[in-house]
């Protein structure tokens, strides 16, 4: 360590062979992982006094069928990997803020003990993870009266801190977080007057309907929206209404409906400030980072993984993203990432039916690669066929007894059967993930 | 006595209607497989919930602890044990596995912390 004499104290700066930014579930799982491939000189960052994440608050259970074969809550899926975080010599920076970065992977950072830190980082996974949709982003009319909150800030009043938001509340959205704060609130006294969700189906699992909702008889009003929020000093009241296909609501429908407490499960933003400072390319669809099959971002030696890349509906899945960008960054480090740009590059896009894909590109390296491609569809459908086209031709398909927007999806694809377009000169050499008709 | 119930086995989520009586099961229809009978049985005759619930916690850095039942209880008890849970207070430090309260509401369950936290001043 070098200690430069500044103002006050000392200047701090660090050097690491790599930087993971977040000290949830993807930065711990890549933590864990680039230590078990042998890299030593790593730090973790978080801002919180505690590893974990959102992991912390998700107190229910129903995580880890995936990676450990059981479900657990999400405190002890946490633990899993903090425990053994705490057992190697991995250096973990708490109530650390990374405050700047830049493209040649200097962060800045402060924390109690440091104060002002500058962190030169050989490779960097951004694990920042997602902040919550506020009422803002939604442009509810009313007045801007106490007792809205988000459905993850309520989460952490209620099963952190010990405090009730409210006595009668209303939920406006049907993602997994917002069902599961209608079941915790009920059992802990607080009367749960319905549901509300835009759309025609349900954003969130079948089982958290019937087991937050329906055990409770918590009525679940689909295609309903709150068009105003009534209440002084404190929320009195919602006017909810009807809304048609063009999600537009339905004067005549309008109904008053009495609470004090609005929770809103809207959806989830990846936060990526940093990674745009950084000078990050961004994918529209997801409001993540554009990268490749490596989860490499356009800056060499930068990757991405979690919640921050693309919003996961299962925690597992978000392991092993935070695992596969820690195999990157091990191969990044040993020099075998560095010929890419000379490598025949395909790019991956969304067809018909199909809303986002993961990676958005694919170079062609090794003939026996298999490449998985995450994607989430527009809308519902049963039954769907998703085919992998480039060029007329298909390289890949999957059968899918039911395909909704709430639940990601995979394909996978041959590198042996990509190389071929590879290749070739003319033509767009784009792969199209789609949903036959 | 007849009901709607959504199996939850699989992401497809059949409907399916069922009709019994206190001797057990009369007809069944919209089930799609053997996994989807055995849960739908099990969900008319005894129904049965993991709860995830916290305690009270003195001495650490948050209010509460989160716990759990160390398997499903019956869904009918889920409010006398969410009750019982509420009447408790635990001091620190509590590892995750230890058990709070033995053989909880008669459940046959144990009420565990799922969550491992200090004890500071």
């Amino acid at each position: 360590m070098r200690n430069l004499v500044c103002w006050g104290g000392t200047l701090v700066i660090r050097e690491f062979d790599l930087v993971i930014i977040g000290g949830g579930p993807a930065g711990m799982a890549a933590a864990l992982e680039a230590y078990e491939q042998g890299i030593r000189n790593l730090a973790l960052l978080e801002r919180d006094d505690t590893l974990g994440g959102i992991l912390n608050q998700c107190i229910h259970n129903g995580f880890g069928l995936h990676v450990f074969k059981e479900e657990l809550t999400g405190p002890e899926y946490g633990l899993r990997f903090s425990e053994l975080i705490d057992k190697m010599e991995i250096e973990v920076f708490l109530n650390t803020m990374v405050i700047g970065a830049q493209p040649d992977k200097t962060l800045y950072a402060v924390n109690p003990g440091y104060g002002f830190m500058t962190i030169k980082a050989k490779s960097i996974i951004l694990a920042m993870g997602c902040r919550e949709r506020p009422r803002g982003a939604l442009r509810i009319p009313g007045t801007n009266a106490a007792g809205i909150f988000t459905a993850g800030t309520a989460q952490r009043f209620v099963n952190m801190e010990g405090i009730l938001p409210g006595s009668k509340a209303i939920i406006l959205g049907s993602g997994d977080i917002g069902l599961i704060m209608a079941r915790r609130l009920t059992l802990e006294g607080v009367e749960v007057v319905g549901v509300y969700e835009l759309m025609d189906y349900p954003g969130g699992l079948t089982r958290n309907i019937v087991q937050c909702l329906d055990d409770f008889d918590i009525p679940l009003h689909l295609s309903t929206t709150i068009v105003k929020i009534h209440g002084k000093d404190r929320v009195s009241g919602v006017t909810v209404a009807k809304v048609d296909e063009n999600l537009k609501p339905i004067k005549e429908t309008e109904e008053y409906v009495e609470c004090d407490t609005i929770l809103l499960s809207v959806g989830l933003i990846p936060e990526n400030e940093l990674s745009e400072q950084m000078g990050v390319d961004m994918y529209d669809s997801t409001s993540g980072a554009l990268v490749d099959q490596d989860l490499e971002t356009n800056i060499e030696g930068v990757f991405a993984c979690g919640n921050v890349l693309h919003v996961h509906d299962l925690v597992d899945y978000v392991t092993l993203e935070g695992q596969h960008a820690a195999r990157s960054a091990k191969a990044y480090l040993d020099g075998k990432l560095k010929d890419k740009l000379d490598k025949p590059l395909l790019k991956v896009k969304p067809g018909p039916g199909i809303r986002y894909v993961l990676p958005q590109s694919i170079y062609l390296k090794d003939k026996d690669e298999k490449i998985k491609i995450f994607f989430r569809s527009t809308q519902r459908f049963s039954d769907a066929l998703v085919k992998a086209n480039i060029n007329g031709e298909v390289i890949g398909k999957r059968r899918l007894i039911r395909l909704i927007p709430s639940e990601m999806e995979s394909v996978t694809l041959k590198a042996s059967d990509l190389f071929l377009y590879g290749q070739e000169e003319e033509g767009e050499n784009i792969i199209y993930v789609e949903v036959e008709k | 006595m007849k009901k709607d119930i959504i199996c939850i086995v699989c992401p497809k989520g059949c409907n399916v209607t069922v009709e019994y009586d206190e001797n057990g099961i009369i007809t069944m229809k919209g089930y799609g497989c053997n996994r989807g009978i055995d849960y739908v049985k099990a969900e008319v005759l005894h129904p049965v919930r993991m709860i995830t619930s916290s305690v009270k916690i003195e001495g650490a850095k948050y209010a509460l602890c989160p716990v759990k039942t160390s398997k499903p209880v019956a869904k009918n008890k889920m409010k006398d044990i969410v009750k019982e849970i509420s009447s408790v207070i635990i001091k620190a430090p509590v590892q995750m596995g230890d058990i709070i309260i033995e053989n909880v509401c008669d459940s046959g369950a144990d009420i565990i912390a799922t969550q491992t936290l200090e004890k500071q001043d």
